[in-house]
């Protein structure tokens, strides 16, 4: 019997791989620079596109990058309607119950508040605005005093900080630097307050695709041994940002 | 799409702006309405064909096909759109692929659903892996019409069912008393005669849809309302060619006349109909109608 189900489970696998050349990436396309719609084409450019191109090639993959609402983005990778997720997410317990990561593409990545102004208070009796079901709004909910304000997407967080309906956002710094350095003083990143969440973003996969995992796994190593990957994330995120 | 958009950086004023808005994204935008009256051109005459089927069976003589036509209309009309949304599209959709699998998997011994996960093999992929964009956004439209038709169907359903009792029943004993069988009294004289009781609520639902239309994105289309969003949201200078602050007000203001058009359209459209229908019907506007003409 155990031989049986070893050899139906072999030919699972084996029809698995073939059709496995052939996958589906979904992303956020909301997110810059991790992932966005280019203005002059309307294709979805970024940092993970560009990361996900070269990971399939190292895999030997075909890859399709297309776009899925935040909110609904695990449970139609579970339904099976794409494999992967590539969309800034990062490797949290949490989501570990739902799906599971490949290794992390990015060091561990600081989190950092953006406000109107400089001394903007961010403790107690604070409103602090953050994207739903993200590490930074798990991370918010957690703080005594801290009211958390909730949003569908990240671009709605820093309009929530521009009129005054929150006293500051609360996101991945590499999101909002840009944001920051574009409103000629309106937004200020808080100094100082930046918070290290969660073990780095990795590609989400179904618990079940063990294999793809392991494609995935060997694809980011071997990317991280050659620097390919740090030069990624220099190009996208400045010299200063953390590297492997 | 103009010659000297290619470094837009460097332009101003209405330049930038006519650059602005010929980039490929709006033309998305532009080509997004399209998608939404072609939506609802394919889904208003699908929703009155459910809502006729509904409202005929409701009215059976024979007891099982009034069950399925009541239950139709209760189920759907008790149902939040939403939830319907949500759920109905993925059991649809997991539906049509299981049912597949059942056909041309191979390798049955594994559980479909898992562990919170669906899993059927490659081949019963609705559409295939290796369909082509077009077959992928055409499934996704398709899935879109059929949920619409089917939650507006019943409520045409109930609009009709109430439309073909409110025909004076004069008018059906008449035609009885010709010696007209049921399906003759149905097809040449209640039929022709409900569509002038139908069509105020006929005429809501008609609105109602045109409003509910943004829901597509809930089923993974790029409507209007999706690139009005992602268009008007604030756009960094780094990676941008247009940067700019939150436009979303003036993207929403777009898409406010645009409803506001098709509204006003629909409202010239309707009264028309309602003129025409109301010719030789046993009701007041029908009366006043046959008088006035008389007069003149």
């Amino acid at each position: 019997m155990k031989k049986l189900l070893l050899a139906s489970a072999l030919v699972a696998l084996g029809s698995g791989a073939f059709a496995q050349d052939s996958i589906k990436i979904a992303t956020e396309g909301a997110y810059e620079p991790y992932n966005y719609i280019d203005q002059a084409t309307g294709k979805l450019v970024g940092f993970e596109i560009d990361l996900a191109a070269e990971l399939c090639t190292r895999a030997a993959l075909t890859c399709e990058v297309i776009q899925n609402e935040w909110d609904s983005i695990i449970p139609n990778l579970q339904s099976g309607n794409y494999d992967a997720i590539m969309a800034g997410m990062s490797i949290t317990d949490e989501r570990k119950k739902v799906i599971t990561f490949s290794d992390n593409y990015t060091p561990p990545s600081k989190s950092a508040y953006m406000a109107a102004a400089a001394d903007a208070n961010i403790g107690e009796g604070a409103v602090i605005a953050a994207q739903v079901s993200t590490i930074q709004s798990g991370f918010i909910a957690e703080q005594a005093g801290v009211t958390l304000l909730e949003f569908a997407s990240p671009d709605e967080t820093v309009a929530a900080v521009k009129n005054g309906e929150a006293d500051a956002v609360f996101a991945d710094k590499d999101y909002l630097v840009p944001i920051a350095g574009d409103s000629g003083g309106a937004l200020v990143m808080l100094d100082g307050q930046d918070v290290a969440l969660g073990g780095g973003i990795g590609v989400g996969l179904r618990q079940s695709d063990t294999e793809l995992k392991a494609k995935f796994d060997a694809a980011i190593q071997s990317m991280k041994a050659d620097g390919s990957l740090n030069a990624l994330i220099e190009k996208y995120f400045g010299p200063e940002a953390e590297k492997f | 799409m103009f010659e000297f958009c290619a470094d837009p950086r460097s332009l101003e004023g209405l330049q930038w702006l006519g650059c602005y808005l010929t980039t490929a994204t709006h033309f998305s935008f532009y080509w997004s309405f399209v998608i939404v009256l072609l939506l609802l051109a394919v889904t208003a005459p699908l929703a009155l064909a459910f809502g006729f089927a509904g409202a005929s069976a409701a009215r059976s003589h024979v007891l099982p096909v009034s069950w399925i036509g009541r239950g139709y209309i209760a189920a759907v009309r008790g149902v939040p759109d939403i939830v319907f949304f949500l759920f109905f599209v993925i059991a649809l959709d997991q539906g049509l692929e299981w049912f597949k699998h059942l056909f041309v998997c191979d390798d049955l011994s594994q559980p479909v659903w898992n562990n919170g996960e669906f899993r059927v093999c490659p081949a019963a992929k609705v559409p295939l892996g290796t369909a082509s964009p077009f077959i992928v956004s055409a499934y996704s439209f398709g899935l879109a019409v059929t949920t619409f038709a089917i939650v507006f169907g019943a409520f045409a359903a109930n609009v009709l069912y109430g439309a073909m009792n409110a025909v004076p029943r004069a008018q059906l004993e008449t035609a009885e008393a010709y010696g007209m069988s049921h399906r003759q009294v149905f097809r040449r004289v209640l039929v022709p005669q409900m569509w002038i009781y139908a069509l105020p609520g006929l005429s809501n639902l008609w609105l109602i849809l045109i409003k509910a239309t943004p829901l597509l994105f809930l089923l993974g289309i790029k409507d209007a309302v999706y690139w009005a969003r992602e268009l008007g949201s604030a756009k960094t200078s780094g990676n941008n060619p247009y940067p700019h602050g939150d436009w979303r007000l003036f993207y929403f203001l777009a898409l406010l006349v645009f409803y506001l058009v098709s509204t006003r359209v629909s409202e010239i459209v309707l009264t028309r109909i309602t003129r025409r229908l109301s010719r030789g019907q046993a009701t007041r506007a029908g009366e006043e109608m046959r008088k006035g003409g008389a007069a003149a």
